[in-house]
């Protein structure tokens, strides 16, 4: 089990600052993301994109912005739990907080830090008959362990990079690959298309255009997909997997059942230190919603601040905090 | 004035009236007109969750370009009339269309 004083859900750029704020008053930090990096939005969506409005920066490149907090937090040893989304929060006697990821991992942790953006990064669900039914039964959303696909019969769906990336990929290792793409070019990186078009055409892997993954039958796990053309036929194909990559789409996930005050997808916060109406959960960045808020990095930074302030009071709850400027005490490492 | 309709995920529809001259994206009108999107990009046509359905269009709408047609690929549920609300300024050449909101909701 790891051990820490804050938890911060969500290692996007205003989760990161939050360790600052909380190193800086020698509190230690646990990050837990769904996504496998660092950054949230930032490096999922927008890596490469000049930012304007956070200060001190003319402009900054957004992963330029996410490097830079990591350099920040460095003195602060924070921990990480990357790819694994929260599943379970759960409250100790003592007013402490156990967390449990959708791996099982643990951390209990005196406070909890949502800074979780538009909530975690899930996989966007085709509109196909039993999708659901199947997951992990032969429905994935990600090619986490590529041995479990090895001799199998794989269809993948999607246009996109990670769609020819995989298919690339899986036509080495897997008995049978077929690509299902509605359209009848790839918006990919134009050589991954090349090459799947030449993988095509030499018969290595089933490259199906203009149409789409309908249905999927099986008992107990996927057995067969339908394949539903423009002209308006349809197939059947035997398969073992079926892995639809259409990309990532935020959710509020959990976190909608931990009996927070919420409104349209955002958590209701004090805006005296960004406290939730759950005690030791507070809520900071684009997660909350309160009169007048902006959704912009520098009102997180702000928020976190104010967070780390107020979260000290339940992690040394002997200890008086009196406030210093960096400038004054420097930066002590943890 | 700029008239267009909205028809909403429940078939409902309703007529927009869009002041002339304004410097804004079909998107942030239809944010502005409390419309249950998502936006998550908040306008850069890099998350596709503000997608909706052209269902009529006298006018000419703007051209889709490369960067809106990538993340289009990526909506299993786009067709040849979908666009990123975000990619549509508002101007007299919408006036008169019909969209249909496919974006997902924030609820």
């Amino acid at each position: 089990m790891i051990t820490t004083d804050i938890c911060i859900i969500g290692a996007g750029p205003v989760g990161l600052f939050a360790v600052f704020e909380a190193g800086l008053l020698k509190m230690r930090c646990h990050l837990i993301d769904a996504l496998p990096q660092v950054g949230g939005q930032l490096s999922e969506i927008y890596p490469q994109k000049p930012i304007y409005d956070i200060p001190g920066f003319p402009a900054i490149n957004a992963q330029d912005l996410v490097n830079n907090l990591l350099d920040q937090i460095n003195p602060f040893h924070p921990t990480f739990t990357l790819g694994e989304r929260v599943e379970k929060l759960e409250r100790q006697e003592d007013g402490s907080y156990l967390i449990t990821s959708n791996e099982n991992t643990q951390i209990h942790c005196q406070v909890v830090v949502i800074a979780a953006g538009l909530g975690s990064f899930e996989p966007r669900k085709p509109a196909v008959e039993r999708l659901e039914d199947f997951e992990g039964k032969g429905v994935a959303y990600m090619v986490k362990n590529p041995e479990l696909f090895r001799d199998k019969r794989i269809v993948l769906a999607g246009g996109g990079d990670s769609a020819l990336d995989w298919t690339l990929f899986l036509s080495e290792i897997a008995s049978k690959v077929t690509l299902v793409h509605r359209g009848e070019t790839f918006r990919g990186a134009p050589d991954s298309a090349e090459k799947v078009f030449s993988l095509a055409e030499q018969g290595r892997i089933n490259l199906i255009l203009n149409a789409n993954v309908t249905a999927l039958n099986g008992n107990g796990h996927l057995k067969e997909i339908s394949i539903s053309r423009k002209d308006k036929t349809v197939s059947n194909l035997d398969v073992d997997y079926f892995i639809p990559l259409f990309g990532l789409t935020p959710k509020l996930g959990p976190i909608a059942d931990w009996n927070l005050a919420v409104d349209k997808s955002a958590i209701e916060v004090n805006t005296q230190d960004f406290s939730t109406n759950v005690e030791r959960i507070y809520a900071i960045g684009d997660i909350n919603t309160y009169p007048g808020k902006l959704k912009l990095i520098l009102c997180g930074f702000h928020e976190a601040a104010l967070m780390a302030q107020s979260a000290f009071k339940y992690v040394f709850p002997e200890q008086k905090l009196s406030f210093k400027y960096t400038t004054v005490n420097g930066i002590h490492a943890l | 004035m700029i008239n267009i309709t909205i028809e909403d995920r429940n078939g409902t529809r309703q007529d927009i009236v869009i002041p002339e001259g304004i410097n804004l994206s079909l998107m942030e009108v239809l944010k502005a007109s409390e419309y249950n999107i998502l936006a998550t990009c908040g306008g850069m046509g890099i998350c596709a969750t503000c997608h909706v359905q052209v269902l009529e269009a006298p006018g000419s709408l703007p051209p889709v370009n490369d960067t809106e047609l990538d993340m289009l690929d990526t909506l299993p549920e786009a067709g040849p009339d979908s666009r990123l609300s975000c990619q549509i300024r508002v101007n007299e050449n919408i006036a008169g269309a019909v969209f249909r909101i496919k974006g997902e909701s924030n609820e």
